[in-house]
Parts: C-alpha cells; sequence; structure tokens
C-alpha cells in the first residue's frame, strides 16, 4: 500500500494496534470510534468471539477529508492477541504504515507483553521489514488499575521501549490516552513523507 | 525590536479551541522558528475572529525569543499611505529599504490589496526576498490567498509556497472560555449558567460576543438582582427582561452543556498540520529551486508548472527530471564555450525545456571539427609477428578491439624501444576503425605537446581539446614523453577520466611502466596502471627467425633459411636491432650486386673489430623501419650505413 499517492493526491496510512491478547486494542478502536463523527467515519467491522475476544481483527476506517488537497484516509486495524492466531496477526500486519504496541500495564502481564512485542518484530521481518525503520509507538494501558498492580510508565519504558519510541500512559475505556496514541503514531507515520521524498 | 506591536496581544491571552487551533499551533511554529517553520505564514478569517491578535502574537513572541530581531507589524493601510508618501517625495528606495529592514514582517489585512497593482508588485518583491534570506513574513487577509481577487498571479504563487491556515467562528467552548477570561478580566462575576447561557448564542466572531457580554455586564450592574441564564438568554436572543427582572426565572435550572471535548477536532487540526507541514515541504522546496535557478539564468517554467498542478504528477520525480536536466544543459554550456564562447550564450543552454535543441547544437557544432588523426594504415595486427615476449600484449589488443571500453581500459603498452609497441598500438588503432567503424585518434605523445602548446598560443585549446574529446578511442605513442608537463598531464588526465568515465578505449605505449615514469603525475600513472599494463619483452631466436624470414621475403622475394638461421642466432634486444642487422646485409649484398646470404652477412658481421670503421649514430636504438607514416621522432633517428661500403658504392 502507498502512502502517499501524488498521481491521486491521496494520502492512505494503515494503522496497526499489537499487543498481547486482552491488552485493550479492541478498547481503543470502540474509544475512537464513538469519538469520531458519523460522517467521518465507516463501519467498525469487529469479528469477535463469544467472549469478546477478538477473533479475526477490528478495522476501523476514518476519512479525514482533504487535507493540502490531498484526500487522507486512516485504516484503523487491530490484530488477535492470542498467541494461537499468528498467522492472522501476519496478514494483518501486512502493508502497515505504522503500529501502536498496546501493552497492558499490569505487572503479571509483563512477560506476555514481551512475547508479544517479540512476535511483532519476528513477524514484521518475515516481510523485510526492520522494527527500528517502522513507525512505532507504545501505549500502556490500563493505568487507571490500582498502583499496586501496575507497572508505572518509566518501568514499562526500561522494559519495553528500548529504542525510545514515543510512549503514552492510557486508559482505553475511560479513553485516556487513546488519541493522544493515535496522534502520536499518526505523526510518526506522516512525518516519513519528508524522509521518502527528502526536501 | 518591535514596530507598531500592541504588547498586550500574545499567545498567553488567546483562547485556542477547535477553530483557531490549527492557526494558533501554525502561528507558535512561525513565532519559534522565524522563516523556518512556513514562510509566509497567511492566517485568513472573517473580521474579528482574532488575525491580529495571532499576527500580533507572532511578533511578540519572536521578540522576547530573539530581542535582537526586528519586527515590524504594519496594516495595509499604513502600508499604502507610506508607499504613497514615498512615491510623492520620490523616495521609493528608501519606502523599500525600510521594508526589507525587519527580520519579521507582519502585514495585516491584505485583502486591501485589490486593484493595487503597484504596491502588489512591491509585496511581491518582499515576498521574494524575505523567502530568499529566511525572513519571516506572515500575512492576514478575510479569505484564503486563493480567493483574493485580482491578485497577481506571480505574488499567488508565492504565498502558496507558504502555508495558509484558516480562523473558524468560534465553538461553544470556545465562546464559553473566552467569555470567562473577559468576565475576569472586568471584574464581574455571574451566577451559575450565566455565562454559559450566553455562549450558546451564536455569534459570527469575537467582537459580536463581547459586546453581548458588555450588554449582560452592563444590564446586571443596574440591575437589583443578580441575572439568572434564562434572563441571559432571552437578552442575548433580544427579548431583554426588563431591568431589575433579572432573577425573574431564578428557579428554572439550566442543563449544564455537556463538557464534551472535541478529541477527534483536536486529532485532524493535529493531522491537518502535519500533513499541510509535510506536503508544503515540496511547495516549498519547488519555490526555492525556482528561486534559485532564475537567479541563475535558467528558465523554469517546469518547476511553476509543478507548483501549479494540483494532480498528477510526482514532484520527486519532476524535481529530479530537472535537475538532471540542468546539470546536461551545463555540461553542454561548458562544451560549446570552449568550441565557441559566444554560442555558449545561447538562452538554449538555459532552459531545461530546450535540452534536445542544445544537444542538437553542440554536436553540430563537434561535428564541423578536424578529425583527429589516426593510426596508420600499415600496421595491422596480421603483419606484427607475435613470440612468447609478446602473447599478452597481443592478446590485450585482440581483446580491446572486440570489446573496446570494456576489458582492457586504459591498455599500456610497456617495453624498451624496437620491440614493436607503436606497430601495435596503431595496429590496434586500425583494428577498432575497421571492426568497431569508431573515430579512432592515434598520435605521438611529442605530437600532442606540440599541438597543445600550438593551441594555447592561438587560443584554440577548447578547439584542440574538443577535436580528441569526439574521439572514440584515443591512442597515444611514448607517454613517457610528457614526463615533468604538468600542463600536459592535466590535458590527459582529463582526457582519460573523460573515456574511462563513458567507456571509451584508451592505449598508450611507454617505455617503462607508469609509475616508474619519473615527473609523471601521481594521479595519472595511478589512471593508467588502473587498466592492463601489458609488456613487450626481447625477441627470442624463435621470433628473430621468423622476422628475418618475412622482411626477406618482403624485401627480396627469397626466403634463405640459411640466413635466417644465421641473424636468428645474433643477440638483439628489439625487433629493429634485428631489422637493422637485416638491413646492413641486404645493403651489403647490393653494394657488391649479389643476392644476401650468409657468406655475405658473416663478412659484414663477423668483420674484425679493429678494421671496422666508425659508426654514427644518432641515437643508440634505430635503423630506418622500412614503413611509412611512423610520427615519432624517436623512429626517424637510425644507425648510418658504414660509411666504408658507401666508399665502394661510390668507387663504382
Amino acid at each position: 500500500m502507498s502512502l502517499v499517492n501524488f498521481t491521486t493526491r491521496e494520502i492512505t496510512c494503515k494503522i496497526v494496534y499489537y499487543g498481547p491478547g486482552r491488552s485493550g486494542k479492541t478498547t481503543n478502536l470502540h474509544y475512537i470510534f464513538r469519538r469520531v463523527p458519523e460522517q467521518r467515519r465507516g463501519r467498525m467491522v469487529s469479528l469477535a468471539t463469544q467472549t469478546d475476544r477478538t477473533l479475526f481483527f477490528d478495522f476501523l476506517p476514518l476519512e479525514l477529508g482533504s487535507i493540502s488537497g490531498f484526500m487522507t484516509r486512516f485504516q484503523l486495524y487491530t490484530v488477535p492477541g492470542q498467541v494461537y492466531y499468528n498467522a492472522t496477526r501476519k496478514l494483518v500486519l501486512q502493508g502497515a504504515d505504522g503500529v501502536v504496541f498496546v501493552a497492558d500495564s499490569q505487572t503479571r502481564q509483563l512477560d506476555e507483553n514481551i512475547a508479544s512485542l517479540q512476535n511483532l518484530q519476528a513477524n514484521l521481518l518475515e516481510y523485510g521489514v526492520d522494527v527500528r525503520g517502522m513507525p512505532l509507538v507504545f501505549q500502556y494501558n490500563k493505568q487507571g488499575l490500582p498502583p499496586e498492580l501496575v507497572m508505572a510508565h518509566g518501568e514499562l519504558d526500561e522494559a519495553l521501549n528500548f529504542r525510545d519510541a514515543p510512549s503514552f500512559a492510557a486508559d482505553a475505556l475511560s479513553g485516556t490516552g487513546v488519541f493522544e496514541t493515535l496522534k502520536g503514531v499518526s505523526e510518526l507515520v506522516l512525518r516519513r513523507l519528508s524522509e521518502e521524498h527528502p526536501g | 525590536m518591535t514596530q507598531g506591536l500592541n504588547p498586550g496581544l500574545t499567545f498567553d491571552t488567546l483562547i485556542v479551541g477547535a477553530s483557531n487551533r490549527l492557526a494558533v499551533t501554525a502561528a507558535r511554529a512561525v513565532a519559534e522558528n522565524p522563516g523556518e517553520a512556513y514562510n509566509p505564514l497567511f492566517i485568513s478569517g472573517r473580521t474579528g475572529l482574532g488575525k491580529t491578535h495571532v499576527i500580533t502574537a507572532i511578533g511578540n513572541r519572536a521578540n522576547e525569543l530573539q530581542p535582537s530581531s526586528v519586527v515590524e507589524y504594519v496594516t495595509l493601510d499604513e502600508l499604502l499611505q507610506r508607499y504613497h508618501a514615498s512615491v510623492s517625495s520620490g523616495e521609493l528606495a528608501e519606502f523599500r529599504s525600510q521594508l526589507s529592514a525587519s527580520d519579521v514582517l507582519l502585514i495585516d489585512d491584505i485583502q486591501f490589496l485589490v486593484h493595487r497593482k503597484e504596491l502588489q508588485s512591491e509585496l511581491l518583491r518582499v515576498v521574494t526576498q524575505f523567502q530568499r534570506e529566511g525572513r519571516q513574513l506572515v500575512l492576514t487577509g478575510d479569505c484564503p490567498p486563493a480567493d483574493l481577487s485580482e491578485l497577481d498571479e506571480q505574488l499567488l504563487n508565492c504565498l502558496n509556497q507558504g502555508v495558509a491556515v484558516e480562523i473558524g467562528v468560534p465553538e461553544f467552548e470556545t465562546r464559553q472560555a473566552i467569555l470567562e477570561r473577559r468576565t475576569g478580566e472586568r471584574g464581574s462575576e455571574f451566577a451559575d449558567g450565566v455565562l454559559e447561557a450566553v455562549a450558546e448564542y451564536e455569534v459570527r466572531n469575537v467582537r459580536e460576543l463581547l459586546g453581548i457580554l458588555n450588554r449582560v455586564i452592563a444590564f446586571q450592574e443596574v440591575s437589583d438582582t443578580r441575572l439568572t441564564p434564562a434572563a441571559a438568554r432571552a437578552l442575548v436572543t433580544g427579548d431583554a427582561p426588563a431591568a431589575g427582572a433579572a432573577g425573574a426565572e431564578a428557579t428554572v435550572p439550566l442543563e449544564p452543556a455537556e463538557a464534551a471535548e472535541d478529541e477527534f477536532g483536536d486529532f485532524l487540526s493535529d493531522i491537518t498540520l502535519t500533513v499541510t507541514q509535510q506536503v508544503e515541504a515540496w511547495n516549498e522546496r519547488i519555490g526555492k529551486m525556482v528561486q534559485v535557478w532564475s537567479e541563475r539564468g535558467y528558465t523554469t517554467t517546469r518547476l511553476e508548472r509543478l507548483l501549479e498542478e494540483q494532480a498528477g504528477t510526482d514532484p520527486a520525480a519532476a524535481v529530479a527530471e530537472f535537475q538532471n536536466a540542468v546539470t546536461q544543459l551545463q555540461r553542454l554550456e561548458r562544451e560549446m564555450a570552449e568550441l565557441d564562447p559566444v554560442a555558449a550564450r545561447n538562452p538554449v543552454f538555459r532552459d531545461p525545456d530546450r535540452l534536445e535543441e542544445a544537444v542538437g547544437i553542440v554536436t553540430q557544432m563537434k561535428s564541423g571539427l578536424e578529425p583527429p588523426p589516426g593510426p596508420d594504415e600499415a600496421f595491422s595486427l596480421e603483419t606484427f609477428l607475435a613470440g612468447e615476449s609478446t602473447k599478452m600484449a597481443v592478446g590485450a589488443a585482440q581483446a580491446v578491439i572486440q570489446e573496446p571500453g570494456a576489458r582492457y581500459n586504459p591498455l599500456v603498452l610497456v617495453g624498451p624501444s624496437g620491440v614493436g609497441k607503436t606497430h601495435l598500438l596503431h595496429a590496434v588503432g586500425r583494428g577498432l576503425q575497421i571492426e568497431g567503424e569508431l573515430v579512432v585518434a592515434c598520435l605521438s605523445a611529442q605530437t600532442f605537446i606540440e599541438e597543445l602548446v600550438e593551441a594555447i598560443e592561438k587560443d584554440r585549446v577548447g578547439v584542440w581539446r574538443a577535436r580528441y574529446r569526439c574521439a572514440s578511442a584515443f591512442m597515444l605513442d611514448d607517454v613517457h614523453e610528457i614526463s615533468s608537463r604538468d600542463r600536459v598531464q592535466q590535458e590527459l588526465l582529463e582526457l582519460i577520466q573523460l573515456f574511462c568515465e563513458e567507456g571509451r578505449q584508451l592505449v598508450v605505449t611507454s617505455n617503462v611502466a607508469p609509475q616508474e615514469i619519473e615527473g609523471l603525475g601521481e594521479d595519472l600513472a595511478g589512471r593508467l596502471a588502473a587498466g592492463l599494463v601489458a609488456s613487450l619483452g626481447s625477441p627470442d631466436r624463435e621470433l628473430r627467425r621468423a622476422i628475418v624470414l618475412m622482411h626477406l621475403t618482403h624485401r627480396v622475394g627469397s626466403s634463405d633459411e640459411a640466413l635466417a638461421d644465421y641473424l636468428a642466432q645474433q643477440s638483439a634486444e628489439s625487433v629493429r636491432t634485428v631489422l637493422g642487422t637485416l638491413e646492413r646485409v641486404l645493403s651489403g649484398a647490393e653494394a657488391v650486386g649479389t643476392a644476401p646470404s650468409v657468406d655475405v652477412a658473416k663478412r659484414l658481421l663477423e668483420r674484425p673489430v679493429a678494421t671496422e670503421a666508425p659508426v654514427f649514430s644518432g641515437r643508440e636504438t634505430g635503423t630506418p623501419v622500412p614503413l611509412s607514416g611512423v610520427n615519432s621522432r624517436e623512429k626517424m633517428v637510425w644507425d648510418w650505413i658504414d660509411p666504408e661500403e658507401r666508399l665502394v658504392e661510390d668507387a663504382t
């Protein structure tokens, strides 16, 4: 997928929310869906199990309208976090312009976070993409839980974010940090426009 | 230093909401990085929405960060007055100078430029200058630049190279925030819900909102009781209650407005700014290119078209294509300047859209040049007798003929004098002419030097250079002769670089390997050695015999093998020595009127040293080579015929 098409004057950003199961990826998309005016959003597609776990993926298209003469579209995807859905994760990851890694801030979920992050790197590598070259932000979700249950922002940065990518504390259920995260990844993605076509 | 700025209008006193967030973000960026972020910045919006506040805040912030910078704020009306005054007093230059003196120039309300062509021209000059010199220009108008009627097209293009942001009508939350701040500043207090009720009224601009607030404040001040939300709402909508009845509906509760944050709106503003910044970076880059290349005298129509196009062109490809065309034009112009400096002033060399035409002109000029000297037809690979000592060189020569410029480039033939380097050099040249149908330049280093000296004297170096640069292959004999001649070496080095870069074949000969030539520049020696250095050694006995037999057949039509065997036994360092010995035998036999034979040879060659007459020699090596067209001076010197033989010849 081409991020910028000068011929048709279109910008299309595919952003994938990645992370371990139950970390809150779908909750992020639901919150965004609720806050976006109806005329700006497409139908949110969610394929979930009866217990609300994402079976395939969530997809939320956003039409941002014409910006500087470019029809700008965002496509937000989530991947199924459960380990046995790796084929789906790889499929969704294909052609991604940016990734939001949604980590579960709970201390007991640290190993799952690390495993999921390693899985992200491995899956990107299969597409010949080095994670260092991919616009990536971290969202440390569930920061609204009691402090004794969760790791602090700094601790999570130390454990997961060793490349010093932008990171955001969030509580997706209440919406805290959801749009900040989306803004963070979007800006990283869009700034690549000038890097790919150096000015 | 600031001029004309209201110090009270700062970013701190500005209420930011969804309607002006983009404009304020861009304005902050400009104030903090004047001349770098967006230049020019154009802020549009209807009257009373805060354009002047934003533009003034830019000036105040810029001055706060860089107190030494000169910030000037001026309305178009003031600018117009100053312009007219300067024209009438004949001080237009002073006006321009003043206008260009600031680091940050803020011009408010430029919508009044309509119908003012002269001032538009002045403004165009200012915009261009500020962009070129990286100084910041900010303008405001009541509509975006494209909607300003009768605006000069060039000025519009320049304005479009920056960023245009719009301030919209404030939405409810912004209106409420403005009301709260102003109420606090005025020292007034209202009952809960009153300001919200006022904010519900959809005003056209901030001024109208402040007017309404004034009415509400005044109404409460003359009332006995505190104003209720309902009363305020009625007052705002024109259905004003009587003074003193402010609390008439105090019991009616006001539904609190939902404090819904417009998160998506904020997100959209941020994304819009980022996209605009990225996309406009291209326009800015192209604009700069237009400026730079037009200042250098190049036609930039192609780039200007790119700025105007709304779709269909990839700017990266178009810019690369333009730069490539300019590079080619520069090279063509240089070539033409060397051939004919006057013709090089043709504007075609400054117009990327006429590249093909420029190529045609230079090609035509080159085709009129005198062709370079070519290889001698008398030499061929077939007449070059190869032995063990020359096997590699001959193989390389054949490879060069088959694949010129591809395998051994340059090819350097190295060997002592008389081993056949010149023959092989010309043979390669002939081979390239015949096989590859190439234009081959072939000459001795001495001729190369003499021609260059003459060209310098006649100021025709360009033409001389072009003559050789047009060739498809270049052969130079005795390159060691240019040692310690810096200018010649420089010319040769440039020629070699050009030929190697373009895959055109070079062959040179030398008496020693390039690195061993004394007085040869390191660059040149390195360039020569980078190809193949092939040695030609002294002929062995088999080769000497073959040479003698071939020349006997050629000269006297005999193939006296005994004589060939005898002469092959004579040691010889070079082919030329072998041929010199044979020549003596043939001359001796001719002098006594007999056929050349072993006896004649023995009589001539084995005579006691004491009785042998002195030999006059111009150079140690050398016997006339019975082949025409050898240009090298070295080859034109030979051992004189034995004087004793000449006396006999004279007596007869």
